[in-house]
């Protein structure tokens, strides 16, 4: 059988924020550039981003990159890597001045600059009091910007390969990435697109967990077909729970709420966040939010008949600034909660949300990997940016408007040395090797050809459970053991799904199917790291890991201030250093400290 | 009838796969809701369960993506901001109309995406751009409120029997709220280049202010206004 081949300088996977970002890098650089996407662009999950976006611009309350800096290492429980993190708060103000440029539509103040709110772990002076750090266009900040680079792509002439679907990462002898397999989705045909350089933006995998914020798409493509390729997955145990999803149906409630002045309170109307952090209170960062309200849902203090949310209170603010900031919200709320805000408080409950691992890169976006003696060495031709990479910028813990700060910046910083690698090297296109399509096809036949397999959607229901029951907000030693096998047999199980649909045009349910092979790459990752992981930190907090002067709050500096990688291949674990060196003399190391509110 | 007991719902869905069919079909299924299943786009996920080969698109489940937009009882919705207990049975389900259906619901949207592309979608400013943000007033933001919210979902030009009758030749209210989204930036510096794009007997004034357009959009938007003004400053012009 031949395969069509598409030869292109650069293949970008993704056109979501990220992927946009790094299109229009490498695009108006006068690049070839395909980019792949399994949905029209502006239907990428960055559109569901509300609360805006993080830049010390200083337009309502005064601000600096220091501040913005301290907050992210301490958000990130001093996990990230901080040469990064200072890469990236630098960076903030000049992407997001771009954006403007572009065209998006930011909110505005009287003085005619951009609108800022204040978020969550986003303070001034190192932790004092609340800044308003947040970039908004009222509460569908997502909307605006990915639109707003959509159309800075249709006018730089980028080319977009719409509805298809990537497959695989196409690796030669040497490990340098060549490109990608990727299906059409209208044809069911496979394809393989040949590149110089391969940047993936594909996204989280928010649908490993039962009950997520995340869109049906977000399965992790990228993070799968790297990992199915050889290449680790960093910190992969550290998920978000954002506070605040809608009861029941899990849609997004932002930030941005609080940040207006919304407030949380359990059963009996208090105001429970005073009691875990008494200085940022409810805009303390997401992760301690997230466990106050599970602690007060668990100690009976929950709201509704089953005690099983809190409430979100803005019926506090007026009208007007309902209908002025936060109009989607009202909408989503009336939609999903059955609540019109202004009337009355929103039921809420931490619901997943952010992948703060994935693809190890460093700040330029290029992918690292262990070699040799190295913990840290490129490989060739391969670049990832925004939620599929770990830069790692989160650490344990992202704090909000963060991730649309992480996808400009890096979107634009992978394209840029996409740019300047090519340059440097004007190398040919390597050789495809023969088997480059192999993997893909014998994938797409095994689904033709199996019989007496269970269906995608009780494979993936079980994958979900088991996620939800033994990852989740707190985790469990027992729970977490039993869940590294029970998540190992989900993924025997998946080898044998069945789908009924055998059509070439639009099958989707093959989609389904090809996506939940990538969807078990990240919950296998996440499980196994997270059993090992013998400390609190961030989101990965366990009842044994246990509040002693060494080990405050279970963080175990000594033994685990160090990034997780998993390996695919017989589920193997390694570690690295973190980077606790900024880039620059501008500033120096955030020293180690207890992680307090 | 409460949507918190289990109960069974009946489907009327267009389903054609140009793979194994000869002509399109109308399929009746009935399908068991669970207690949680409240959208349209909640029972098209269950029923999928049940059937694996109907072919929809879906992404987000919230209203912000835009994909799983369809005709639902005769009127273009999305299915995940619709209840599915407020739709008489059998729920009919049709693709958006007036587009090529490539799979049961799943239409070809590149006549759609390519009158949205011929407005010229994006800022337009030839000045050198300066080191900080383009300073605009609150009111002069409030201009764009109700335009740039469009998620190009297609349920408006689809809708409309202009568009219909002349989908390569007429923008659509889609695009044509997209136009004016960008004449009303006081950023942008191609109002006269972007109505000289519209002056024509179709690209604009093919619009009969039928306003099915502002009736199904699902964000609330109403392109025909936009439409008036954008004819209102083609008026002033000539003058």
């Amino acid at each position: 059988m031949t395969i069509p081949v598409h030869k292109y300088d650069v293949v970008i996977v993704g056109a979501g924020g990220a992927g946009l970002r790094a299109a229009l890098q490498v695009s108006e650089a006068g690049l070839k550039t395909a980019v792949l996407s399994k949905v029209f662009p502006t239907r990428s999950h960055t559109v569901a981003a509300q609360g805006g976006v993080a830049a010390s611009l200083g337009n309502v309350t005064e601000d600096n990159w220091h501040w913005h800096m301290y907050d992210t290492v301490k958000g990130s429980d001093w996990l990230g890597d901080q040469d990064a993190i200072e890469f990236m708060v630098k960076k903030a103000n000049e992407v997001v001045v771009e954006l403007e440029h572009f065209g998006m539509p930011f909110d505005r103040l009287d003085s005619g600059k951009i609108y800022q709110r204040p978020f969550g772990g986003h303070s001034q002076n190192y932790g004092e009091k609340p800044v308003n750090r947040s970039c908004a266009a009222a509460d569908r900040t997502g909307h605006a910007m990915l639109h707003a680079m959509y159309q800075r792509n249709v006018k730089a002439n980028t080319q977009f390969f719409v509805e298809w679907m990537a497959l695989d990462l196409i690796r030669d002898e040497d490990g340098d990435v060549l490109g990608v397999t990727a299906m059409e989705m209208e044809t069911g045909e496979v394809h393989i697109f040949h590149a110089k350089a391969t940047i993936f933006a594909t996204g989280g995998a928010g649908r490993i967990y039962y009950s997520s914020t995340n869109a049906f798409i977000n399965t992790g493509d990228g993070v799968g077909m790297a990992a199915r390729a050889g290449i680790p997955l960093e910190d992969m145990e550290f998920w978000q729970f954002h506070p605040t999803g809608v009861a029941g149906a899990g849609v997004l409630i932002t930030e941005g709420v609080r940040g207006e002045g919304g407030i949380l309170r359990n059963a009996s109307g208090e105001r429970f966040m005073e009691r875990y952090a008494p200085n940022l209170k409810d805009l303390a960062s997401r992760d301690v939010v997230s466990r106050s309200m599970v602690t007060e849902i668990n100690e009976g203090r929950g709201c509704g008949p089953d005690k099983d949310h809190v409430l979100l209170d803005i019926t506090h603010l007026s009208p007007e600034t309902i209908m002025k900031r936060l109009p989607g919200i009202r909408e989503i709320s009336i939609q999903f909660a059955g609540v019109d805000p202004i009337k009355a408080p929103i039921p809420v409950v931490p619901t997943c949300h952010y992948q703060m691992g994935g693809i190890p890169t460093n700040y330029k976006g290029q992918v690292i990997v262990p070699k040799g003696d190295e913990k840290s060495v490129p490989v060739g031709g391969f670049y990832a940016a925004g939620e599929c990479a770990c830069a790692s910028v989160h650490g344990a813990n992202r704090l909000g408007t963060n991730s649309l700060l992480d996808l400009l910046v890096f979107g634009k910083s992978s394209g840029e040395s996409v740019v300047e690698d090519l340059k440097g090297n004007p190398r040919a296109h390597k050789p495809l090797p023969a088997n480059a399509a192999d993997v893909s096809l014998a994938r797409i036949a095994r689904l033709d050809n199996q019989k007496n397999g269970e269906s995608v959607h009780e494979v993936r229901l079980a994958m979900q459970r088991t996620m939800q029951k033994h990852a989740g907000v707190f985790r469990f030693n027992d729970l977490l053991k039993a869940g590294v096998e029970e998540i190992k047999k989900v993924a025997e199980r998946a080898k044998t799904t069945e789908i009924k649909d055998k059509s070439k045009v639009w099958n989707t349910a093959r989609t389904e199917a090809l996506e939940l092979d990538n969807l078990i790459e990240v919950a296998k990752a996440t499980m196994i790291s997270a059993e090992a992981r013998k400390e609190s930190r961030g989101a990965h907090v366990r009842d044994d890991a246990l509040d002693t002067a060494e080990t405050p709050a279970g963080r175990d500096d000594k033994n685990w201030l160090k990034h997780t990688l998993w390996y695919s291949e017989g589920n193997r674990l390694d570690y690295k250093p973190v980077n606790l060196q900024p880039m620059s003399a501008d500033v120096e190391s955030i020293a180690l400290a207890k992680r307090t509110y | 009838m409460s949507a918190n007991t289990k109960r069974t719902v009946q489907f009327k869905i267009y389903r054609y796969d140009p793979d194994k069919d000869n002509a399109p079909y109308m399929q009746d299924i009935t399908v068991e809701l669970e207690q949680s299943d409240k959208k349209l786009l909640d029972a098209l996920v269950r029923l999928k369960v049940k059937d694996d080969s109907l072919a929809f698109r879906r992404s987000c489940r919230e209203g912000v993506c835009g994909s799983d937009a369809m005709n639902v009882n005769g009127k273009n919705r999305l299915a995940c901001l619709t209840d599915v207990d407020e739709l008489p049975q059998p729920i009919v389900l049709r693709p958006l109309p007036g587009l090529p259906v490539v799979r049961d619901l799943i239409v070809d949207m590149t006549q759609f995406f390519k009158q949205y592309h011929s407005i010229k979608p994006y800022l337009i400013n030839n000045d050198p751009p300066p080191e900080r943000e383009r300073l605009q007033s609150p009111e002069e933001r409030e201009e764009l409120n109700g335009l740039y919210e469009c998620i190009l979902c297609a349920c408006c030009s689809t809708s409309c029997p202009s568009f219909w009758w002349n989908p390569d030749k007429f923008v659509g209210p889609a695009g044509l709220l997209a136009a004016y989204r960008f004449i009303a930036d006081t950023r942008d510096q191609a109002t006269n280049e972007r109505l000289d794009n519209l002056e024509d007997p179709y690209r604009l004034f093919r619009c009969h202010t039928i306003m099915n357009c502002v009736d199904v959009c699902p964000k609330g938007l109403n392109p025909t206004k936009a439409i008036g003004k954008i004819k209102e400053m083609m008026v002033r012009r000539a003058v």
